[in-house]
């Protein structure tokens, strides 16, 4: 009697634990849609009053006078993305390629922590680095042969804090995915005559093109949402930047640099929270498409 | 011949620009944790991580940041906590009682890696709204809650990874002495306890040094909440707020901070990585 009552504690035990794990899995999937609509939500005021168009290409930021442009913010955000990106794509995909094809497992077995730690130091560290290293090297070293006048606080330096940053993500999703390439057509190359080098060349990146091309997008989406690091280096000026010696203003800066004030000026939490909205659709398609990318070539190559 | 010769000098030169890239990498590592340490280590003394900003520690006068490491911590502990009381009945979920190629596990990995990429200032702006609408003013809790949110990708994505690999026979031979699926869950967890703490690590990482996030939500203080609903002071934001002020002494203060938070981080990453070794290759 004991027995099969303790057998029937077991099996309710049982349904409970599974039912409300299923539960708990349902509700974290629709994580992402209530974030989404709760941003919505909160930038419905200024959608209703200017047209997404006006927003999105209006370059005049003058919140007293209910003006909200995004447009020098977006194209802060570009500039700032693309500069870390030229930066950093050559670095990474050399490196990659070495630490992969060439190195020594000894040389991997020293690197590969490092980029660990890279990946794991705080945003705001690399912002003090930039403040303390970049922006007066720039200032005082590199602008002087470009430019009258730059303070240093420039796209230029939010570009090479940012490449640093993203290089961990990008490095390490090139590494994976020189590595799942399956062996037999590099032999098959380099049996036919071809060097290291060649079979690199047309074999190893040709054949990894895909994947190599989601963790790019992987990186872009990363540096877009960067806030503090970027915010600290960047200058700041609600302008269009000329050259890359400019001060920028990055979509991800401005919500953070302006959260005090934004409650008491009618429609600014509004337009915030409309930016916040805009990084969160972009990078959420961004990550969404390369992740499909990434899952479906481990696939291929995992037959 | 001579194209030979070309062919091999292609490679060399290539050879060469990947090893001074790789190097280029490394060096900058170096010169980011040299530049903190020079100018961190000077500002470096008890005080600073014993005593709570003093009268006029704003102006240069006494005072440490044990507000800010403290806060730094309790954030943590309690994200951490929440963060795992979500993530880990979600991850057993879809390892032990989803099959295989289950399309709701695959969806589930790949939403996750997806809010994995979700950049902590949009989580800052949610946990925003999500406190206003609650009624909350920014406090230890508010800060708690939306770095949980931040981190719980984190925890799910490298716990997954570790409990993906636990051997199918040891489940099967569990449930064949009759156990039921949630009574295997002890032999799963042990199994994979090493990929946990890792996984907490890494994820203790992320949420003390995030700025982004906590800006808005939990505010910040000169003393020690003595409970949920007080605001609190954390690392990051004492650097990021102390590196604004014209004064010296105050900057001090920030580069003293930035030089904790390395410290803590690069221990963490460390033992991160001890633990790890034998359970995953790099991966970031």
């Amino acid at each position: 009697m004991n027995r099969t009552r303790y057998n029937a504690y077991r099996q309710i035990k049982e349904v409970v634990f599974r039912n409300s794990m299923l539960f708990l899995t349902l509700i974290s999937l629709l994580f992402a849609v209530i974030i989404g609509i709760s941003l919505y939500y909160k930038s419905v005021p200024i959608l209703d009053q200017q047209s997404m168009w006006t927003l999105l290409s209006g370059e005049s930021w003058k919140p007293l006078k209910g003006e909200f442009g995004f447009f020098p913010f977006i194209m802060g955000t570009l500039w700032v993305t693309g500069i870390a990106i030229i930066i950093s794509l050559p670095l990474c995909l050399l490196s990659a390629i070495y630490l992969s094809e060439y190195a020594h497992p000894y040389i991997k077995k020293i690197v590969y922590p490092m980029i660990d730690v890279l990946a794991g130091i705080p945003p705001v560290v690399y912002g003090v680095w930039g403040i303390l290293v970049v922006v007066p090297f720039i200032s005082t070293s590199i602008a002087p042969h470009f430019v009258e006048f730059s303070t240093g606080y420039s796209v230029l330096a939010g570009g090479i804090v940012l490449a640093i940053m993203i290089i961990p993500l990008m490095i390490s999703v090139f590494i994976e995915m020189f590595d799942a390439l399956p062996s037999g057509l590099r032999e098959a190359s380099l049996s036919l005559g071809a060097t290291n080098w060649q079979t690199i060349k047309k074999v190893v990146l040709r054949k990894s093109f895909p994947g190599l091309a989601a963790a790019v997008v992987l990186a872009i989406s990363r540096a877009f949402g960067e806030t503090i690091a970027v915010l600290m280096v960047c200058g700041n000026v609600a302008e269009v930047p000329k050259s890359a010696f400019d001060p920028a203003y990055p979509l991800p800066a401005l919500i953070a640099n302006n959260y005090g004030e934004m409650m008491s000026i009618p429609m600014y939490d509004s337009a915030l929270m409309l930016s916040a909205l805009l990084l969160f659709v972009i990078i959420l398609a961004f990550n969404a498409i390369s992740r499909l990318v990434l899952i479906r070539i481990e696939k291929n190559f995992a037959l | 011949m001579k194209h030979f010769r070309v062919k091999k000098l292609e490679e060399k030169i290539f050879k060469g620009l990947m090893m001074a890239a790789t190097l280029v990498i490394v060096v900058s590592l170096f010169m980011i944790i040299v530049a903190i340490v020079k100018r961190g280590l000077p500002a470096m003394s008890w005080d600073m991580v014993s005593k709570i900003p003093g009268g006029g520690f704003y102006i240069g006068k006494e005072g440490g940041l044990l507000n800010a490491i403290i806060g730094s911590l309790y954030i943590v502990i309690g994200s951490i906590t929440l963060g795992l009381a979500f993530s880990l009945p979600i991850v057993l979920y879809i390892n032990l009682y989803l099959p295989e190629k289950s399309k709701l596990a695959q969806f589930t990995r790949l939403s996750f890696d997806v809010l994995f990429g979700i950049p902590s200032i949009v989580y800052g702006a949610f946990g925003f709204t999500l406190m206003v609408y609650l009624g909350l003013r920014s406090s230890l809790l508010a800060g708690i809650l939306t770095v949980t949110m931040l981190i719980i990708p984190i925890l799910i994505r490298s716990i997954d990874e570790v409990m993906r690999r636990v051997p199918k026979e040891m489940k099967d031979a569990a449930l064949s002495l009759g156990a039921t699926r949630s009574e295997i869950i002890k032999v799963i967890l042990r199994q994979v306890a090493p990929g946990i703490v890792t996984a907490i690590l890494l994820s203790v990482g992320r949420g003390i040094g995030d700025a982004a996030s906590v800006l808005f939500t939990a505010g910040y203080t000169d003393s020690i909440p003595t409970s949920l609903g007080q605001p609190v002071a954390t690392l990051p934001l004492a650097t990021f707020f102390q590196l604004s002020s014209p004064i010296a002494e105050v900057q001090e203060r920030a580069y003293a901070a930035a030089l904790i938070l390395t410290g803590i981080v690069l221990i963490l990453s460390i033992t991160a990585r001890y633990y790890s070794r034998k359970f995953s290759k790099n991966k970031i």
